[in-house]
């Protein structure tokens, strides 16, 4: 990780936005099931205490009075560690607030691994998987503290639920000044040819670091930050596939019906490409300190790398060569894996056209 | 398709009424006559839960047809008061009322459970006019209820939230956190309609899960609960119960009624046996007399 780059907690970010839109937005209410300390609603709390209600250990109860609330023209964030939030109010979330199309934004706190030396059975890596199955629900997965506040800001404004998964930890703000996030929208953080990158969450700043290395290795790597899983950004995903043919997807969360899932569904309609993934292999997870725990569970710049590699390698040749020939100028020569697939026209032949229509230069985060 | 009954007394004069002697009578013809509705609607459909719809018709229409402020041309109208069934397996009663009522069309009761309706198997907000909230798994409704009263207090209004719960929702374990919840944030007007008719699916609620002694979890969960046990069949006593209800100032507020599962038919009271089974024409024909008996007798009473 970066270490000139600013530090801030998703968590702090939401308080302090909470706090911050509380005035202008009277309608706004925050919700919390005994552990405001922990998800900083404490803030808020202490600042507007008519319009905080600790609910106690009572996840689903929390849920349904924050669904009642919204039925009523009230905007309610509902705030606990995001495992509790996806398993105990599981019920409530799909048939009240789902189901009903309700206003209710969900901040699922400790998100990943992050809540890391509590154990397995407080770190969320199945909460993705969970909110994604619920018609109506938008999930965002932000990258940093800063796109933990647009989220939450945009999602006050949505007209139906919207989970957000934030972290524990104090990490990286990646996009202050950059480009506004936008629901649905992927953010283009490094362009190239070689394969596909994309990731949400706390690892995008590993994919960055990821991408610095492979490039120093003569692998270019086209790299997505796509902090909306749901509506996800299909558009950008199959147009980097096309060009790249391989993806790498990346995430703190099981490997099974999280992120990578959601890409692999999307480019499975658009762009089939072949596609390895990053995150939990399927296990239950234990205590430690963060990095050491993401870095034993495969979440990792070093396990980016190589899987990286692994799956630039394994990209069929037919793939690399319809890579090559819309490369515009880098000469032929440097595309190895174009072993003339003689007279085999590139699989992706539209797709290779559409992409080379040059894309709008996207601010690359520092 | 069954033809509904056209009742002696229009919904419309019941409302209108003033005499509060000949509108209970009314309210309790109403009720029955919605009792014979349901029982034939179920039986055209095949499908829906008869025992705890017939249980809680005259609760449901004391509190339509006389408590609620409602607008039935305005249904998501802000200062309405709010009614959760939070037992919404009892839907088809529920239809019955509201259509009545004015919510929407009474031939729509026709398309109960069907493809394209807007009468969803259990409550759905999104779908039919007047339901206040989309019930069927139970257990949601005092969490719910609680949240739309504590809404009334954050914008200074007053209208009132009811919640029906069976013993369904009070097996659930959520329930009890919202009582507890209810209790420590005391919202105004909150009022929780316990339709206590004894049976659940699988048979008498004190062999699937005891509740007694129901008053006294109530109370030591510091809930204002009427120290008298309504008939949920009379709609006099009904009216007094919702009478005691908001004459309080000490909240939340809780009545238990005394109810029948399948109220109104021998063979179908005091039995789990009627929770959700079909309808055959058998039973149907063997039923019906029963129902039309007791709405004759009604009748005489208008």
């Amino acid at each position: 990780m970066k270490t000139d780059a600013k530090l801030l907690s998703m968590r702090d970010a939401l308080g302090q936005t909470l706090v911050e839109l509380a005035s202008a937005m009277p309608e706004l209410v925050v919700l919390d099931a005994d552990v405001s300390a922990s998800t900083k609603t404490a803030g808020f709390a202490k600042a507007y205490p008519d319009r905080f209600f600790n609910v106690g250990v009572a996840e689903a109860n929390m849920a349904d009075i924050a669904a009642g609330m919204a039925t009523a023209g009230l905007r309610p964030v509902i705030n606990t560690f995001s495992l509790f939030l996806a398993l105990k109010c599981a019920d409530q979330i799909r048939n009240t607030i789902c189901y009903n199309n309700l206003p209710v934004v969900l901040a699922g706190a400790y998100g990943g691994l992050s809540d890391s030396f509590d154990g397995a059975s407080h770190q969320a890596i199945l909460d993705i998987a969970m909110m994604r199955a619920l018609p109506n629900m938008v999930v965002i997965v932000p990258a940093d503290a800063e796109e933990m506040k647009q989220a939450l800001t945009l999602a006050l404004r949505r007209n139906g639920p919207t989970f957000i998964r934030g972290c524990r930890n104090e990490t990286p703000v990646l996009f202050e000044g950059a480009e506004p996030f936008q629901i649905g929208r992927a953010r283009k953080l490094r362009d190239g040819k070689d394969l596909t990158i994309a990731a949400c969450g706390i690892p995008v700043v590993m994919a960055m670091e990821a991408a610095e290395r492979l490039a120093a290795d003569g692998i270019d790597a086209d790299l997505l930050a796509v902090a909306t899983v749901k509506p996800i950004d299909e558009k950008a995903l199959a147009a980097s596939a096309s060009k790249t043919g391989a993806v790498l997807a990346v995430e703190e969360h099981n490997i099974y019906g999280g992120f990578g899932g959601a890409v692999a569904e999307a480019l499975a309609r658009h762009a089939p490409t072949r596609m390895d993934f990053i995150g939990v292999q399927d296990r239950f997870t234990e205590s430690g300190p963060y990095d050491a725990l993401m870095k034993k569970y495969g979440i990792s710049v070093d396990a980016i790398v190589t899987r990286a590699k692994a799956l630039v390698k394994a990209k069929p040749a037919a793939v690399a060569a319809s890579v090559a020939m819309g490369a515009v100028k880098k000469s032929a020569a440097k595309a190895k894996g174009a072993k003339k697939p003689a007279g085999r026209k590139p699989a992706t032949k539209k797709a290779a056209a559409t992409k080379a229509t040059p894309r709008k230069p996207v601010r690359r985060a520092r | 398709m069954t033809t509904l009954l056209k009742p002696k007394v229009e919904p419309e004069r019941v409302l209108a009424e003033q005499d509060r002697g000949k509108k209970a009578a009314m309210m309790q013809y109403l009720a029955q006559k919605f009792r014979v509705d349901v029982w034939d609607i179920l039986h055209d459909k095949g499908t829906g839960h008869w025992g705890g719809a017939s249980s809680v018709a005259e609760i449901l229409t004391a509190l339509y047809f006389d408590v609620l402020k409602v607008r039935p041309d305005e249904p998501r109208w802000p200062d309405r008061d709010r009614l959760v069934l939070s037992k919404g397996h009892a839907s088809a009663m529920l239809y019955t009322v509201l259509a009545n009522r004015g919510f929407f069309p009474i031939e729509e009761l026709h398309s109960f459970r069907q493809i394209d309706s807007r009468l969803q198997g259990h409550p759905c907000m999104n779908a039919t006019p007047g339901v206040d909230m989309s019930t069927g798994a139970l257990g949601h409704g005092m969490s719910v209820s609680l949240g739309m009263s504590l809404a009334a207090r954050l914008q200074r209004k007053s209208y009132w939230t009811y919640v029906i719960m069976g013993e369904g929702c009070l097996d659930e374990g959520q329930t009890w956190e919202a009582l507890m919840a209810a209790a420590k944030f005391k919202p105004e007007r909150l009022v929780a309609l316990i339709d206590f008719n004894g049976y659940q699916l699988d048979g008498s609620s004190d062999e699937i899960m005891p509740l007694a002694p129901l008053f006294e979890k109530f109370h030591a969960f510091r809930w204002n609960v009427s120290p008298t046990v309504f008939n949920g069949h009379e709609v006099g006593n009904v009216l007094q119960a919702l009478a005691w209800a908001r004459q309080q100032n000490q909240w939340p507020a809780a009545v238990i009624f005394k109810t029948k599962k399948g109220r109104g038919i021998s063979f179908t009271e005091d039995t789990h046996k009627f929770h959700g089974a079909v309808i055959d024409d058998h039973t149907y024909a063997k039923g019906r007399p029963e129902l039309m008996q007791t709405l004759a007798e009604l009748e005489v009473a208008l």
